[in-house]
């Protein structure tokens, strides 16, 4: 990013000055203040839970602050909903994009604002619209096409030309990159400098370090419903962001022994797996993690890692191939047979396949072997034991919670992860598939996370680590493999792995014959 | 310490979800006997007469209550057969059709087992093997939408109508047909009476409430208990509330699904069978008038909880069993109960409302009916 340290503009588009917000139990938002001015990106920093989203809801007109004031070009505002923010010209693009997979794009875009000939939907002028906004901004869409056939990435920028389309000239990104690849990220960060370029400020949400290094031009850290400073991209780096956000200095860098690998745990031969939609996802994969090192796998999103996990662990059917673990053949067996095993698995997906969110965190730890003793005798669950082991774990792993009776819905996503892995990895298990074991975690619970993964890893245990984050494959792995569609390009050992290198052959180039 | 920290939060847990669970449903029937009041007013009746005979119908006697204790023992077995199937993620509609079921099979071993046999059976091996054949034959009704559910992926709600249909006219086939009362005055579709050995004796003497009343008190608990305490309890709920995690837990989901589908039939089964061996000793087309019905209603009610269905099975058991001396003293139609009811559901399954109108707030999650419609 060599146009980062533009100039910047003196003239501030939006202001909030001791804005205050308590929510049952919580306060929120305390005595913030936070100004944006005109074209530039600022990244608004923070743990989940620091009080980042209410932050910008309260700007965007979904809450009303209790106390403190806003200014849109330096004019008091009254932002009671968000029809009155998108007048003032504030777009908000959430996590969890607010788009009809059914209609097109153009129909997303009018929806709520629609533009009406004869009584009719006017699609003409309206594309005619979205295509001359594409242009100028350089965001590519195709007005005609389905939503809901869109590449994430795609459905993002749609959502962007929504913000446009409606004159926004203060955009809020919340967490825009928690969905999208590494390239399509890199395609989001260009358009948000296009965007500033053409007088357009930006707020951007996040907690990835990185991120908010390479693409703000201010940032502004914040930690329990406060802001803990406002600091210079040039001024910090990411251990002192770090240490802004989580309060203590932590180790970003992963210290860890050399792996002594053993025998092959886990052996994988010419493995097939189909998709959802019965295309094959996964296509002759052959590799083995030994007990004692961690294999990770590097590969972007959708390139038949998830079919993978998900066959190793028996939630897919297998087409062919064979695998076995511990000497046992486990293909195309039930989940249950391959957890007796000794399979521990961290799911990608922790609220679909890893919780049931109503249960209490007692009843969640136990989640995989209710049926033995000591949780269950003779059919009937014993809770006793599933207590006194859920007060064990949330102590040993640090679960942030009032007790063992909340329910884990109640519980933040660091906790939420934390419940799962305490959970799998206090069993006596061979071996651990981690898919995606920090997505969405804040800075403290990764550094946690991480150091659980190579604690298994020391203790001779085989761990499989499927991560779409490079930065977490290269910091834990003794070995790389990189998928890409649904074949594994090349196994390297990690040591004389580069991103460059990875990232080259994740893309899809050729391996050279050594 | 911790631990006595702990207990008081579980214990205000405990207190908190209770009142949670009943306010809504008081609330809702409050609403609805206020706007009952007023509709009574608005044709001309006098709604505390009204009220007052509905009460004096349902509870004013040793009769009043034996009565409604009768037209309770079905709303309770057919309550739970619905809740049940609610806990496991599963709508049951079926339960009008499996009722039939059980009260068929119930009545064939009431009077033909001692025919087939050519002798008379003592009442404590009679009366077992009615209940439960008729129970059995319910559950084994509803496991067969179980299986469709499990590996076809045919929705319940479909199948389950679906088996009503063929449940209901195979009954009046039979009631006309092989099962017909052969005695040369009968001209009704209805099978003979049952032996005296199989018939449920009642708990008092001169009333007619009979221990079918007690058993389905029991099976109330007995649900409860298999529900929230035991790993079939607990592999039905995670199914019910999370079928991917449920997999991923190692929970036979199929198994379980088909499982779930065959105890909510064997509890609606229980229904027709303790109406044939208890009250009526024999199975008589349209005896049930729309119990399997009522039961979504009362399973709602309840929350699918097992002493709110008993609680909602009687409410409605009351209103149905007062209804016809109301009728006596207002000169108002019986139809009035099918309002309040149908008010007291509607306020139950749209409790925006009723969370509007008395402005409490939401908490927790919403209840998982049924998924997968379409998907």
């Amino acid at each position: 990013m060599t146009e980062t340290p533009h100039t910047l503009s003196d003239e501030i588009v939006l202001e909030a000055r001791g804005i205050t917000k308590q929510f049952p139990g919580v306060l929120a938002n305390d005595n913030i203040n936070f100004d944006l001015r005109k074209g530039e990106i600022h990244a608004l920093l923070g743990e989940n839970g620091a009080g980042k989203s209410t932050l910008m809801n309260l700007i965007y007109g979904l809450h009303n602050p209790d106390k403190g004031e806003i200014f849109v070009n330096g004019k008091p505002a009254v932002i009671n909903s968000p029809n009155d923010s998108i007048k003032l010209g504030i777009g908000m693009v959430h996590q969890h994009f607010m788009l009809i997979p059914v209609f097109t794009v153009a129909e997303n875009i009018m929806l709520g604002d629609e533009t009406v000939k004869n009584g009719m939907l006017d699609q003409k002028t309206v594309a005619a619209k979205i295509t001359d906004l594409s242009s100028q901004y350089g965001l590519e869409v195709d007005p005609t096409s389905l939503v809901g056939q869109l590449p994430v990435g795609t459905q993002q920028r749609v959502e962007i030309v929504k913000t446009l389309y409606r004159d926004a000239k203060i955009v809020i990104l919340d967490e825009p990159t928690a969905v999208l690849t590494p390239q399509e990220a890199d395609d989001l960060f260009r358009i948000m400098r296009d965007l500033t370029a053409r007088g357009v400020s930006i707020i951007f949400i996040t907690h990835k370090l990185k991120e908010v290094l390479a693409i703000a031009d201010r940032i502004t850290v914040m930690r329990a419903g406060k802001t803990v400073g406002t600091v210079l991209p040039k001024n910090t780096t990411s251990e002192k962001l770090a240490t802004m956000m989580v309060g203590r200095e932590v180790n970003l860098v992963i210290i860890k022994k050399q792996a002594v690998p053993k025998e092959a745990m886990l052996t994988v031969k010419d493995l097939h797996v189909d998709d959802v939609r019965d295309y094959p996802a996964v296509r002759g994969v052959s590799f083995e993690v030994r007990a004692g090192e961690v294999l990770g796998i590097a590969g972007v999103q959708g390139n038949g890692q998830t079919e993978l996990a998900e066959a190793l662990s028996g939630l897919r059917a297998t087409k062919k191939g064979h695998v076995t673990l511990a000497d046992k053949d486990i293909t195309g067996k039930t989940p249950r047979v391959i957890t007796e095993a000794g399979l521990a698995n961290i799911p990608e997906d922790r609220q679909r396949h890893g919780l049931v969110l109503s249960y209490s965190i007692s009843d969640n730890m136990a989640l995989c072997d209710y049926y033995h003793e000591p949780f269950s005798k003779h059919g009937v669950l014993q809770p006793k034991a599933l207590d006194e082991n859920a007060r064990k774990l949330i102590s040993a792993f640090d679960v942030r919670t009032p007790s063992s009776f909340v329910s884990a819905g109640k519980l933040s996503g660091g906790n939420q992860q934390k419940v799962i892995v305490a959970r799998e990895l206090s069993r006596s298990v061979k071996l651990v598939i981690a898919s995606q074991p920090t997505r969405g975690l804040d800075v403290g619970s990764i550094e946690y996370i991480h150091g659980e993964i190579i604690k298994m890893r020391d203790r001779d245990v085989a761990v499989l680590l499927i991560s779409a984050e490079l930065d977490e494959i290269l910091a834990l792995s003794d070995r790389i493999a990189v998928m890409y569609r649904g074949q594994i390009v090349t196994i390297v050992d990690a040591k004389k792995a580069t991103r460059e290198q990875l990232g080259l052959w994740m893309a899809g180039a050729h391996v050279q014959a050594a | 310490m911790q631990s006595e920290k702990q207990s008081i939060s579980r214990g205000k847990k405990i207190l908190q979800s209770i009142l949670d669970a009943t306010l809504v449903p008081f609330l809702a029937i409050f609403t609805a006997v206020v706007i009952g009041g007023v509709i009574i007013k608005m044709v001309g009746g006098n709604p505390f007469e009204a009220y007052m005979g509905l009460i004096e119908g349902s509870l004013g006697s040793k009769k009043a209550l034996s009565e409604t204790a009768i037209w309770a023992t079905p709303y309770i077995f057919a309550g739970l057969a619905v809740a049940l199937g609610f806990k496991g993620g599963l709508f049951n509609i079926g339960a009008e059709g499996q009722l039939a079921v059980g009260a068929v099979f119930s009545a064939l071993i009431g009077y033909a087992l001692p025919q087939w046999l050519g002798y008379d059976l003592p009442a404590i091996v009679h009366i077992p093997l009615a209940v439960l054949f008729g129970m059995l034959m319910g559950g084994l009704w509803a496991g067969i939408v179980g299986a469709l559910k499990a590996y076809t992926g045919g929705h319940e709600v479909i199948n389950t109508i679906m088996m009503n249909y063929i449940a209901l006219n195979t009954t009046s086939f039979l009631l006309n047909g092989i099962m017909k009362d052969p005695s040369p005055t009968n001209v009704i579709a209805r099978t003979p009476l049952i032996a005296e050995s199989a018939r449920i004796p009642p708990i008092f003497d001169g009333l007619r409430v009979h221990w079918g009343f007690v058993l389905a008190l029991l099976i109330a608990f007995l649900v409860w208990w298999v529900l929230n305490k035991t790993t079939l309890g607990f592999e039905i709920r995670t199914v019910g509330l999370n079928p991917d995690a449920a997999k991923y837990a190692g929970i036979n989901v199929k198994r379980t699904i088909i499982l779930t589908m065959a105890l909510s039939g064997m509890l609606a089964g229980l229904a027709g069978s303790i109406e044939v061996t208890g009250l009526n000793y024999r199975h008589e087309l349209g005896f049930s008038i729309g119990y399997g019905y009522d039961a979504i209603a009362i399973a709602l009610l309840g929350k699918s909880h097992p002493l709110g269905v008993v609680l909602a099975a009687f409410l409605f058991a009351a209103m149905r069993n007062g209804a016809t001396r109301m009728q006596f003293l207002t000169q108002l139609p019986v139809d009035l109960i099918s309002m309040l009811q149908a008010l007291i559901l509607l306020f139950v399954a749209a409790d925006a409302i009723v969370r509007y109108i008395y402005r409490i707030k939401s908490r927790g999650e919403r209840v998982v009916l049924t998924r997968g419609w379409g998907g």
